[in-house]
């Protein structure tokens, strides 16, 4: 099953019908279109065309090549455990997109290739504007949910654009917000993860090619959940999304980020930037569910996932709030981080972490506690399955300045098997004798006796780790949006499919 | 029904055998008591006939309406109509009481081909029934057995079996722990699924149980076989005297 590899559109569909069935990785199908590319590898004429091909001003450009003069001094870093093949940056294509993207770009989603809108039907996402994901029942009122379409290296289209821009409300890729705000890119980009902030995040300075843009004026609650959902298609290719986010002054968001990828034989590489600005009394509450292909059984293939997110609350009761759960990738890479500079500012980080087969996860965050008063909150579920690996890597740093900073972290795992491995690795400095630091830890092992039990009762044991697990998770998934949640917990079930018995 | 012939079973890890030759027969609507000293292997054959892990039956077989229960897995057979009141329910963090009664209930109906209850269909029915059981609706919502006294873990088991509404009900010890008002309401709660046709299989130490739910049977378990089975008078024999006058008599 897992060599197969989709050619054109009625194989690639008879391939998802039979993943589905099977359960499996669902999302593995390709969409057979005309792609694009630019020369294969990467040099200062890449970033240049990258940079034209988006129409940038010219700041924007010079930016880009700083990056990438800056890049080509650092080294890949190595200190995370995690342990995969060196990556060759010369045998990546660092753009891709649909012809059909090209030339005219379509003026609105009537005008986007059916199959490109087909590609986002088949994975569940809602690009008419209808109220709600699929797959959910019961709307509690009217929710809606505007998205944003990331396909390869361009924004296919963003819904709800008028209801927004009612509101006030900003958001479009970050390509057309460099034509159409270009000040407020300009002030904002590069502020909470600057340039050369790591190799991975000064990769994506250079080559970033799209991502979403969010703009929430001074007081406005956003009328409706704003989500992008990244959809990687053409081989060989790397995605460097690009997010920026900034919440005014007693402004407030819920944005939530999706991703999915083709099932290949070659380990694709994924660098994204996500910086969010949140200043007074303002809240971003920021969910990803990451479902990039993991690789098969034998560690073949999948993403490379580095990420660098980072949210910086610089007004006094800024309030930042990240969930995530991981469950794809081959490999993941990622440390959304809270800067408590404001103070009364809070941070607070949920997270589910499954790795299976031969996954590796290298993921946590990072709290650095600026301002007085200061709170933040962890919550970090590991589970390991197979000959996974899984580190939670934290830090929790009180600087002079943070009295009466309160952090509190807590960091289970759950082991399923005896091949796989959970890692614990929290750092922490304290450096206000009025701040205070909580650290629990715990590791356990999916109790047969528990299993027993639910199978007693006419579970099979698939159905039975899925809801074990769904439980020992459960603060996490309460901490999603309702659309998402339901999502997430039927992932966590497919992400562990195989992993018993 | 439920047919089990010279059941002999031992540790998977270690040489040791528990059930040396357990015979029974129960049939359609009968209630039968297995009373006998700690350790006589009552308990190992309730997880037997349910397939627990780490025993292994070296000879003898069990039916249940002439399937054969050993050849299945534990949620077949929970399938085919086999109930175990745990003598120590297990607890389930982070999952609600009452999501893990819907999922229980839909995974049977859907392994025998049956419709799954809608949610609505589903909460009214689990709503009457832990109403009768004195299950309040906390207790539908937290977590499975979390937090549960002892007394509260039993009746949980009674509200499953009752929803699950299976053909041979074995109930371990059910009555252990409960104060005399809840023993009542368990009783009750097993005699209102009697209809006739669905067995039972009562573990306990206490012929105050069987005042309230009459066994046709009863049994008496030592080192793992039954040595004495007879009418409801055993067990008071076995509540004035002890366990050493049948013992010695079989000796
Ligand atoms: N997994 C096991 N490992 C080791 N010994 C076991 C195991 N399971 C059962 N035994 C032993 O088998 C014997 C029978 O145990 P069982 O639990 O069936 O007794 P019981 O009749 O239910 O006793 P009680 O009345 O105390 O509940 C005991 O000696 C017990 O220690
Ligand atoms: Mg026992």
């Amino acid at each position: 099953m897992t060599d197969m590899i989709a050619k054109d559109g009625v194989e690639a569909e008879t391939v998802a019908a039979v993943k589905s069935l099977s359960g499996k990785y669902k999302y593995g199908f390709s969409t057979d279109v005309e792609i694009e590319y630019a020369p294969l590898g990467l040099n200062e004429n890449i970033v240049r065309l990258i940079s034209d091909k988006n129409e940038e001003p010219e700041w924007m450009l010079e930016w880009r090549l700083q990056a990438f003069e800056r890049w080509k001094q650092m080294k890949e870093p190595e200190w995370a455990m995690v342990d995969y093949p060196k990556i060759n940056f010369q045998d990546i294509y660092y753009y891709a997109r649909p012809k059909s993207m090209s030339e005219e770009k379509p003026k609105s989603l009537d005008d986007v290739d059916p199959k490109l809108l087909e590609t986002y039907a088949k994975l569940g996402i809602p690009l008419k504007e209808q109220a709600l994901l699929a797959g959910v029942e019961a709307p509690e009122g009217e929710r809606k949910v505007a998205v944003d379409a990331v396909f390869d290296s361009v924004s296919v289209g963003t819904t709800f654009q008028k209801e927004l821009k009612q509101a006030g409300v900003i958001f479009m890729s970050i390509s057309e917000a460099l034509k159409e705000h270009p000040e407020l890119v300009k002030k904002y980009i590069g502020s909470v993860v600057p340039q050369s902030d790591n190799f991975y995040a000064t990769l994506n300075s250079a080559v970033f090619s799209d991502g979403s843009f969010v703009y929430i004026p001074e007081g406005v609650k956003c009328p409706m959940e704003l989500s992008t959902y990244f959809r990687i298609n053409a081989e060989n290719t790397g995605q460097f999304e690009r997010t920026l986010i900034i919440a005014e002054k007693g402004s407030s968001v819920s944005y939530l980020e999706g991703c999915t990828a083709p099932q290949r034989d070659v380990a694709q590489l994924h660098a994204a930037v996500v910086e969010l600005v949140i200043l007074e009394d303002a809240e971003i509450k920021y969910s990803t569910v990451q479902n990039w292909y993991p690789g098969d059984e034998n560690g073949k293939g999948g993403i490379y996932n580095f990420v660098t997110k980072r949210a910086d609350c610089r007004g006094d009761r800024a309030k930042v709030m990240w969930t995530q759960v991981e469950t794809g990738s081959a490999v993941t890479w990622k440390y959304p981080s809270c800067i408590l500079r404001g103070d009364y500012s809070q941070g607070e980080f949920y997270s589910i972490a499954i790795a299976n087969n031969m996954q590796q996860a290298d993921t946590g965050t990072k709290m650095i506690h600026l301002g007085k008063n200061t709170k933040s909150r962890i919550v970090s579920k590991g589970i390991s399955a197979g000959k996974a690996q899984n580190t939670y890597r934290g830090l929790v740093s009180m600087h002079p300045k943070a009295s009466n900073a309160r952090n509190y972290t807590q960091c289970d795992s759950l082991l399923i098997g005896d091949k796989c491995g959970a890692h614990t690795v929290p750092y922490i400095e304290v450096k206000n004798n009025t701040a205070r630091v909580e650290h629990e830890a715990t590791t356990s092992k999916v109790d047969d006796d528990q299993l027993f039990y639910c199978r007693q009762r006419g579970m099979d044991e698939e159905e039975a780790v899925a809801l074990v697990v769904n439980g020992f998770c459960k603060e996490v998934l309460q901490a999603l949006p309702m659309e998402f949640a339901m999502e997430a917990q039927a992932l966590v079930a497919i992400s562990l499919e195989g992993s018993v018995g | 029904m439920l047919s089990i012939k010279n059941l002999q079973v031992g540790l998977e890890e270690e040489d040791k055998q528990i059930l040396k030759g357990i015979n029974l027969e129960i049939g359609e609507g009968e209630v039968h008591a297995i009373m006998g000293p700690n350790g006589s292997g009552k308990s190992t054959t309730s997880y037997v006939l349910a397939g627990k892990d780490g025993y292994k039956v070296t000879a003898g077989s069990a039916e249940l309406y002439g399937n054969d229960l050993l050849d299945m897995n534990p949620e077949e057979r929970a399938a085919a109509g086999l109930f175990l009141a745990f003598q120590y329910p297990v607890e389930i963090p982070g999952v609600g009481n009452m999501t893990f009664l819907r999922t229980a209930v839909n995974a049977q109906r859907k392994a025998r081909g049956e419709e799954e209850l809608s949610a609505g269909q589903f909460l009214k029915i689990v709503r009457e029934k832990a109403k009768s059981l004195k299950i309040d609706a906390d207790m539908l919502k937290r977590p499975v057995n979390v937090g549960f006294s002892g007394g509260e873990k039993k009746r949980n088991e009674i509200l499953q079996m009752a929803m699950l509404e299976p053909k041979m009900c074995v109930l371990d010890e059910t009555d252990s722990g409960l104060d005399v008002d809840a023993m009542k309401l368990v009783a009750e709660g097993v005699n209102a699924l009697r209809d006739g046709k669905r067995s039972f299989l009562v573990i306990t130490h206490y012929q105050r149980l069987l005042d309230h739910i009459k066994p046709d049977v009863v049994h008496i378990m030592a080192d793992g076989r039954i040595i004495k089975s007879g009418g409801p008078e055993l067990a008071l024999e076995v509540e004035e005297n002890g366990y050493a006058d049948i013992l010695a008599e079989v000796a």
